[in-house]
C-alpha cells in the first residue's frame, strides 16, 4: 500500500451551492474535504469542473416541485461538461417540509441519472459529517 | 427605534430596489405557502376523533390550546418587536405576513375544536392553559425577552418559540396520524409546521446578520445567554410533556422529539446543534408522518451501501427545469 494521502486518492471532488444564509457552506468546511462553490450571482463567472464530483445543494421553496432546484444550480448543470461529471447528489434541507425534504437532490438525481447519495438538515450534525466522509471515501473507491 | 419615530417618517417600500434579497426570497415563499384552515376537510375526522378516550381527547385539545397560546404570542407580540428592529422595510414586511399567519394558525386550532369538540371540552382546557404553570412560565420566558431592549435576544427567543417550543404540541398530531388517526387535523398541522421552519429559518438568519456585526465578546456574551434560556426552556418543556404525557406513556418519546427540534433551533441561530444523536432519534413512524406520501426516504450512504447506482448524466436543457 501507498502510504495514504487522501485527498489525492479521492477520484472526484465536491462541488455545492450555498445561499447567503451559508448552511450547506458550513457543513462543507465542517466536512474539511477539498470543494468548489457555484457562484451566488449571475455576474460572476461560471463554474466549469474539470473532474467527476459529488454536487451538494440546498433546496428552496416551500414543497412545490417549482422552484426546489436553485437556479444558480440548473445554470451549472445545463454546461454539458459540467453535467457530464456529476456523480452523485447530496441535498440540504428540513424534515418540516415534509414530503418535500430534500426535494431538489430528488430532482437532480431524477434529471441526471445519478443517485441520490444523503441528505442532511440546516448546517448537518456530527453525525451528519461522519456518514458523509465515509460514505464519500467508499463511493469514490467503488467508482475507481 | 421608538414608535413616535416610526410613525414620524415612513417611506413607500420599493421592493425593485432590495437591500437584501433574502427578503424577497422569503416573501415569495411564504406568499406561495399561504393557506387558511376551510381548505382542509377536518369534518373527516369527526369518526376519528369519536374513538379516542376521553383521556386522549382532553389531552389532544390541552396541547391544541397549549399551542394556540404560542400562535398568540409570535402574532400579537412576537413578530411586531421584530419589525421594530428591522434591517431593511422589506424585513419589515416579511413580519406582517409572519404575524398575520401566526393568527391563521391560532385560528385554526379554534377551527378543529368547533368541527371535533364540545363547548364545554374546550372552555375547560381554556382554562387549564390559563392556570397550567409549565405553560403560563414558557410564555413568561419568551415575553421577557421581547420586553428586554436587546434587539439579538428578543431574535433569540422567537426562534426558540418557532423552532423548538412548538413541537410538544406537534408532536401528539404526528402521533396520532402514525395510528392513522385524525389524518385530516394532522395535514392541517403539517401546513403549520411548514410555515413554522420558513419562520425559524428566516429570523435565525437576520439574527446571524446582526451578530456578525457585534464585537466577539458581545457575540460570546449572546450565544452564551442563548444556550442559557434554551436550556431553561428545556426544563420546563420537560415538566410541561410530563404533565401532559406522563398518563398515556408517551413522555419518553416526546422527549426526543424535543431535543431533536432544540438542535435545529440551535442551527437555525447558526449555533452548532448541543444534544448528541444517541438522544435525538425520534421514533421512525413519527417522522414519517411528517412526510406521509414520500415514495421513498432512504439514500445510499444511509442504506447498505451494497446498491449504488453508477450515474450516466443526461443532457438537460433549462425547460426541464421549468416544471
Amino acid at each position: 500500500m501507498q502510504p495514504a494521502n487522501v485527498e489525492a486518492e479521492r477520484a472526484g471532488t465536491l462541488v455545492y451551492f450555498s445561499t447567503k444564509s451559508e448552511n450547506t457552506h458550513r457543513f462543507i468546511q465542517k466536512l474539511g474535504l477539498s470543494a468548489q462553490r457555484l457562484p451566488l450571482n449571475r455576474e460572476e463567472a461560471a463554474l466549469r469542473v474539470e473532474q467527476p464530483y459529488i454536487l451538494v445543494t440546498p433546496t428552496y421553496g416551500g414543497g412545490a416541485v417549482k422552484g426546489a432546484v436553485p437556479a444558480q444550480v440548473i445554470r451549472f448543470l445545463n454546461d454539458e461538461q459540467n453535467r457530464h461529471l456529476i456523480r452523485g447528489v447530496i441535498a440540504a434541507g428540513n424534515t418540516n417540509f415534509g414530503d418535500a425534504y430534500g426535494l431538489a437532490g430528488r430532482i437532480i438525481a431524477q434529471k441526471c441519472q445519478v443517485p441520490l447519495l444523503y441528505r442532511f438538515e440546516l448546517l448537518g450534525t456530527d453525525d451528519d459529517v461522519v456518514n458523509v466522509r465515509k460514505g464519500e471515501e467508499e463511493f469514490w473507491k467503488r467508482l475507481t | 427605534m421608538t414608535i413616535m419615530q416610526r410613525l414620524s417618517r415612513v417611506n413607500a417600500i420599493n421592493w425593485n430596489r432590495l437591500q437584501d434579497d433574502k427578503d424577497l426570497e422569503v416573501w415569495n415563499r411564504l406568499t406561495s405557502n399561504f393557506w387558511l384552515p376551510e381548505k382542509v376537510p377536518l369534518s373527516n375526522d369527526i369518526q376519528s376523533w369519536n374513538t379516542l378516550t376521553q383521556q386522549e381527547k382532553q389531552l389532544t385539545i390541552r396541547v391544541f390550546t397549549g399551542l394556540t397560546l404560542l400562535d398568540t404570542i409570535q402574532s400579537s407580540v412576537g413578530a411586531p418587536v421584530l419589525m421594530e428592529d428591522a434591517r431593511t422595510p422589506h424585513e419589515e414586511a416579511v413580519y406582517t405576513n409572519i404575524a398575520f399567519m401566526e393568527s391563521v394558525h391560532a385560528r385554526s386550532y379554534s377551527s378543529i375544536f368547533s368541527t371535533l369538540c364540545t363547548t364545554r371540552d374546550v372552555d375547560d382546557a381554556f382554562r387549564w392553559s390559563e392556570e397550567n404553570p409549565t405553560l403560563q412560565l414558557k410564555s413568561e420566558l419568551i415575553l421577557k425577552r421581547y420586553r428586554s431592549d436587546d434587539p439579538l435576544m428578543r431574535k433569540v427567543a422567537s426562534v426558540f418559540l418557532e423552532s423548538f417550543l412548538f413541537y410538544s404540541g406537534f408532536y401528539l398530531p404526528m402521533y396520532w396520524s402514525s395510528h392513522a388517526k385524525l389524518t385530516n387535523t394532522a395535514d392541517l398541522i403539517r401546513l403549520i409546521i411548514r410555515d413554522e421552519a420558513v419562520h425559524g429559518y428566516y429570523i435565525g438568519y437576520k439574527f446571524q446578520q446582526a451578530i456578525a456585526e457585534a464585537t466577539p465578546e458581545r457575540q460570546q456574551e449572546v450565544k452564551d445567554y442563548a444556550y442559557e434560556l434554551l436550556l431553561e426552556l428545556y426544563d420546563n418543556e420537560v415538566r410541561y410533556t410530563e404533565s401532559l404525557y406522563d398518563e398515556v406513556g408517551l413522555t419518553e418519546d416526546v422527549k426526543k422529539f424535543l431535543y431533536y427540534n432544540a438542535n435545529k433551533a440551535l442551527m437555525n441561530l447558526g449555533f452548532e446543534p448541543l444534544f448528541p444523536s444517541s438522544v435525538t432519534d425520534v421514533d421512525p413512524t413519527i417522522m414519517a408522518a411528517l412526510s406521509p406520501n414520500a415514495d421513498e426516504n432512504h439514500d445510499f450512504f444511509s442504506g447498505s451501501g451494497s446498491s449504488y447506482v453508477i450515474g450516466k448524466a443526461v443532457a438537460t436543457e433549462d425547460d426541464d427545469w421549468a416544471f
